[in-house]
């Protein structure tokens, strides 16, 4: 097993793929916190159909694919993210809408612009090995912007996350807060596309931090532990996509993993739960 | 004096929820605001915070007071039933404003915390998650929260709604605490008349009509 892990490692897209995909997966769980507690956890699912979109435009008009999905989805993410926050349209509904429209979209432009698109199929269920060396750096570029921004704005974090009109009122800019979650989570996304595809990156965004979420009650600790989960569990996901006798689909694998982790996460808390209450 | 209001007037797009409403808030007072449902007193609260513009009319702070200096406790917020945060971490949030840019808090801002903690008497619940806490012991975390956040004036937005009767017999003895004992100015929103009877120095009304308000002082005999 070590052997053939290590063969792999001889492959310079297999280390772009673990490399990049422990970037993405860690910035996916840090900013996930903040989404799902703000109740936006369908904004990651819509804004990757959005970029499938995006995506599919570009190929057809035949331009630079992130040229047109990073400022498309920038926007879309801002758009999202305040029209929720400001309760002028019903999120759920809202990203529904938006994402299936997207998606359709996205599926004629590719259809008249001849038929499918092998590149197009992979942001739609992932190919982690399609990740480049360019992608790589800019997936280094993202967690050297999100990781410290989080250090320093942590505390923020918290108040924005936890009561905006408080954190507000002592004076945390909100309006930035947001613009900033935005920009950083369409860059996960447009970046995370690669890893699990299109219909399945939501994931990297919501189960690290719904699985802390049952096993700890500070906002420290899920801080903490959802990082841990995003990275553990794409790294026991991918390798076990490698693995696997005749291989798997590695996205399908990472998201299988994180549901596993997930409901031992709630079983975990559930029965310290029912102890606690027996006491 | 802490805050001047001087003939302020309140407005959604054309609907005008307040006009030209005019009082003071003094040191260490208790100015109690009554009125009913969307008689613009949550609104009042966010425009002395600088949350909301007013029409026409202006706010003025007293010296050496800014808005962040305000501790604020919203109307009762859609908690969310499984946030995780402990309400240690809660109470600390309040220090924000004054904290500036800096990641970490200090030793002193922590015991500043632990003591806001102690004048609500909840320091056993410090480390409990906010989300196992009772109804009356969240809005205690929240009230240290606001409390940290001030050294001289906390806007209240019904702080006793929704609480039963012991629950909220212990938030008053917070709020007298924090009068009595730490000198703090409170603008106490509520529909509670017990309230109003042992907190009120001076009774802010608010009605419907954007016209009509009236403030007028308490006589204790
Ligand atoms: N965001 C808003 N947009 C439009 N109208 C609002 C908004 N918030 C409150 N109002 C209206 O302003 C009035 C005052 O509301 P509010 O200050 O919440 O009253 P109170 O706190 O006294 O119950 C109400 O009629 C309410 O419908
Ligand atoms: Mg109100």
């Amino acid at each position: 097993m070590m052997d053939s892990l290590l063969s792999y490692w001889e492959i310079p897209l297999f280390r772009y793929a673990l490399f990049g995909g422990v970037l993405v997966a860690l910035c996916a769980a840090l900013l996930g916190t903040t989404l799902v507690l703000r109740r936006f956890s369908m904004i990651g699912d819509g804004l990757s159909h959005i970029g499938f979109g995006a995506l599919a435009a570009a190929s057809v008009a035949n331009v630079l694919p992130m040229a047109v999905a990073i400022p498309v989805m920038i926007a879309a993410a801002f758009l999202l993210l305040r029209g929720s926050a400001q309760g002028k349209l019903r999120g759920d509904a809202a990203v529904a809408l938006m994402s299936t429209t997207c998606l359709a979209a996205g599926m004629i432009l590719t259809y008249l612009g001849g038929g499918t698109n092998v590149d197009l199929m992979n942001y739609l269920f992932g190919s982690i090995f399609s990740l480049s060396q360019k992608d790589l750096w800019l997936a280094i570029a993202l967690a050297s912007l999100v990781l410290p921004c989080y250090g320093l704005l942590y505390h923020r974090i918290f108040a924005v996350t936890f009561d905006e009109p408080f954190a507000r009122a002592t004076g945390v800019q909100a309006g930035a807060f947001q613009f900033a979650t935005a920009v950083f989570t369409a860059l996960t996304i447009v970046l995370g596309m690669r890893l699990t595809g299109t219909l399945l990156i939501s994931c990297l965004l919501v189960f690290p931090t719904l699985s802390a979420m049952r096993i700890n009650g500070s906002f420290f600790g899920v801080t903490l532990i959802s990082a841990a989960i995003g990275v553990g569990c794409f790294l026991l996901g991918f390798v076990l996509a490698c693995l696997y006798p005749g291989g798997l689909p590695a996205g399908a694998s990472i998201v299988a993993v994180n549901a596993a982790a997930f409901s031992i996460c709630a079983g975990a808390g559930e029965i310290v739960r029912r102890r606690r209450a027996h006491h | 004096m802490l805050l001047e209001v001087r003939s302020l007037c309140l407005s959604y797009g054309k609907r005008e929820v307040v006009h030209n409403l005019s009082f003071t808030v003094d040191k260490g007072e208790c100015l109690c605001v009554v009125g009913g449902n969307g008689s613009g007193k949550s609104t009042l609260l966010r425009t002395l915070l600088g949350l909301q513009k007013a029409t026409c009319g202006e706010v003025v702070l007293g010296e050496g007071l800014s808005h962040k200096g305000i501790g604020y406790l919203p109307q009762a917020m859609a908690a969310q039933a499984d946030f995780p945060a402990l309400a240690r971490e809660v109470i600390r949030s309040g220090l924000l404003g004054s904290k500036g840019l800096r990641p970490w808090y200090t030793n002193a801002e922590r015991q500043y915390a632990d003591n806001a903690a102690e004048v609500m008497r909840i320091t056993n619940l410090l480390n409990r998650p906010f989300r196992d806490l009772s109804g009356g012991q969240q809005r205690r975390v929240l009230l240290a929260r606001a409390f940290c956040a001030t050294r001289s004036l906390l806007l209240l937005d019904e702080p006793a709604a929704g609480l039963d009767a012991a629950s909220a017999e212990e938030l008053s003895l917070c709020l007298e605490r924090i009068r009595k004992e730490e000198g703090v100015a409170i603008l106490l929103v509520t529909h509670d008349p017990a309230d109003v009877l042992r907190h009120a120095d001076r009774i802010l009304t608010l009605s419907t009509d954007s016209t009509l308000w009236d403030i007028e002082e308490v006589v204790r005999t």
